[in-house]
């Protein structure tokens, strides 16, 4: 097998507090491929961030072990770190410096020569988009150019691993696709990414593998592809009604095609293999029961998500 | 995106990063502390400069011109006394000026400090860089205030270098002993604690810190005199009185540099690990 680019075996880590602590992570087993967009999908509070600390030398581990980069990040934090680029969720830029002395001053961080900090910092502001904020200091920034000088930041000692921490969360439609932009030509020339998502958009559209995460465990991982065909529906139906009960439930299940009923705050959401015919059929199914709203959608990993945990993954 | 062909390394690159070069990590954040300090060096000399100026410009210009005079020690003067005195204050507030108020913003609010945390050296030489470079920024605060407390003065100030060595090596370690203690405040202070600081820590070190009077004269309170010895400022200057001002009694040489050596590394040490604390879960 060749080596992965981050690996993470049995990691478990508990925080220390009044009644035995907190479990952030409760044993968590991860292998990114060299080149691979991987993405950790759940919650907040699943333990995603926990798991991208520990993979960053920031939070230490209570068990298990962590390489990046083939480098143990426990044992070497500081030549880990060389190998790897990180945006953590805090809009994190140095505001006392402009844009570009941003990038300059990282670069000499890693040891790199004036000049060639110098050039690198020119060359990300351009390809960034953001030459013409050269001087400025990031406080005046947007969201979405703040997001971008961290992203140039992270990789302007060319890291071979990105790690990016919810690096959507807060942006605007038109700054998340920006970055999806962004990361999907990072990816292209060969970065191996990591990053953490509760949007599920941004798994789906963005990663090669998708991990959910709940409660400090990785459910299931995969690619988007795969994971949604796992339910096995072709389809997934909300329905509304005024009324719920047994009776309706097992009309519902009673319905061709249908492979599963869960009941939600409206009433229940159905799985089907397809949805040819499935309307109408609820539609029938639920007369007397106050039918308020019926709506259709494709299986996404929110469907798996609720599959697993029987509950929705936003907050 | 339209050009990204130089963003990252070469797929074909597995190997494993080398071990970083922990000096030049080092020297980076010391340029990037540099480059700050020149772009805010106005601010610095105005708030280093505001409190010894007003306090030599009433205690030993208007005052004495008034009538008011305070007596000073022997045949060295008030203004003789204050030297050594307001160039410890401006060496030890540096620390907390420098090092303090903005490290403790940023572990607990603005986070800027990630990207340091991120750079391939140890955490610890991360926080050592804080103190070393404010070693730098105290001494600039001591070469900003003597000449304001030595010209100013109405009456004659008589300052004597006996020993420029001795000068040199109080001096270093009065700015070493000032950026351990910024840094252990730092990481032990949260912003909306710094007022409060201010009240309990900082006024008591500045009156307590025989920076207005010779620490020897305290012997008449001696339970004072005892008392203060607790306080780093109190070495500081009265190593500065012995090296400035060796007319005025002063501390034995031996003391206040084995109180300065011990300041130094016992704040060193706390800071430190009060830094790995906080940035490290």
């Amino acid at each position: 097998m060749p080596q992965a680019a981050i690996e993470v075996e049995n990691l478990v880590k508990r925080y220390a507090g009044p009644g035995g602590g907190v479990l952030a992570v409760d044993g968590v087993n991860l292998r990114v491929a060299q080149g691979e967009l991987f993405g950790l999908l759940g919650p907040n509070g699943a333990g995603k961030s926990t798991t991208i600390g520990v993979c960053t030398t920031r939070v230490r581990p209570t068990s298990g072990r962590i390489r990046v980069g083939g480098v143990d990040v426990a044992a070497e934090p500081p030549r880990a770190r060389a190998g790897m680029g990180v945006v953590t969720q805090f809009r994190a830029l140095d505001r006392g410096a402009t844009a570009w002395e941003n990038l300059y001053f990282h670069c000499r961080y890693f040891g790199w020569p004036a000049a060639a900090s110098r050039r690198r910092a020119d060359e990300l502001l351009a390809q960034f988009q953001l030459a013409d904020r050269r001087d400025a200091t990031p406080e005046a920034f947007s969201g979405g150019m703040a997001q971008r000088l961290q992203i140039a930041r992270a990789v302007a000692h060319r890291p071979r691993v990105l790690f990016l921490d919810e690096p959507t969360a807060g942006l605007d439609p038109q700054s998340r696709m920006a970055v999806w932009d962004l990361v999907r030509g990072l990816r292209a020339e060969g970065m191996t990414v990591l990053l953490t998502t509760h949007y599920i958009e941004e798994a789906e559209r963005l990663c090669d593998q998708v991990a959910i995460v709940d409660h400090g465990k990785i459910l299931v991982c995969d690619t988007p592809a795969r994971l949604k065909q796992s339910t096995g529906a072709g389809a997934v139906a909300r329905v509304s009604v005024e009324q719920t009960g047994a009776e309706l439930e097992a009309r519902l299940r009673a319905l061709p095609g249908v492979t599963e009923v869960e009941p939600t705050a409206e009433g229940y959401r159905l799985l089907a293999h397809a949805r040819e015919g499935l309307a109408p059929a609820v539609a029938a199914a639920a007369q007397g029961f106050g039918l308020r709203d019926f709506s259709l959608h494709e299986p996404s990993l929110e469907t798996i998500f609720i599959h697993l945990t029987g509950r929705e993954l936003r907050e | 995106m339209s050009t990204t062909e130089t963003l990252a390394a070469p797929p074909q690159a597995p190997a494993a990063p080398a071990r970083p070069s922990y000096a030049r990590a080092f020297w980076g954040l010391m340029l990037r502390d540099a480059r700050l300090l020149r772009r805010d060096l106005f601010s610095f000399v105005v708030r280093t400069i505001m409190n010894p100026l007003f306090f030599v410009f009433i205690f030993t210009d208007i005052m004495p011109k008034i009538g008011q005079n305070f007596s000073g020690v022997g045949a060295a003067n008030f203004a003789t006394i204050l030297v050594p005195g307001l160039v410890a204050i401006a060496i030890l507030f540096q620390g907390i000026m420098a090092v303090a108020m903005p490290l403790s913003i940023e572990l607990s609010g603005t986070h800027e400090i990630e990207d340091r945390l991120m750079a391939p050296l140890p955490i610890a030489w991360t926080a050592f860089e804080k103190i070393f470079f404010s070693v730098f920024q105290s001494i600039l605060a001591a070469l900003v205030v003597f000449p304001m407390v030595y010209f100013i003065p109405a009456t004659p100030v008589h300052v004597q270098v006996a020993s420029w060595w001795l000068l040199a090596v109080v001096i270093v370690l009065s700015s070493f002993t000032a950026g351990a203690l910024g840094l252990t405040i730092g990481t032990l202070v949260k912003p909306q604690q710094i007022g409060m600081i201010f009240a309990v820590v900082v006024t008591p070190i500045i009156f307590l810190g025989c920076v207005y009077y010779p620490w020897a004269l305290l012997g008449r309170v001696k339970w004072l005199q005892i008392a203060t010895l607790a306080n780093p400022l109190v070495y500081v200057s009265e190593g500065l009185r012995a090296a400035l001002t060796p007319a005025v009694p002063h501390m034995p040489a031996w003391a206040f540099l084995a109180a300065l050596v011990l300041s130094a590394a016992g704040f060193s040490w706390w800071g430190i690990a009060g830094f790995r604390r906080r940035v490290i879960n």
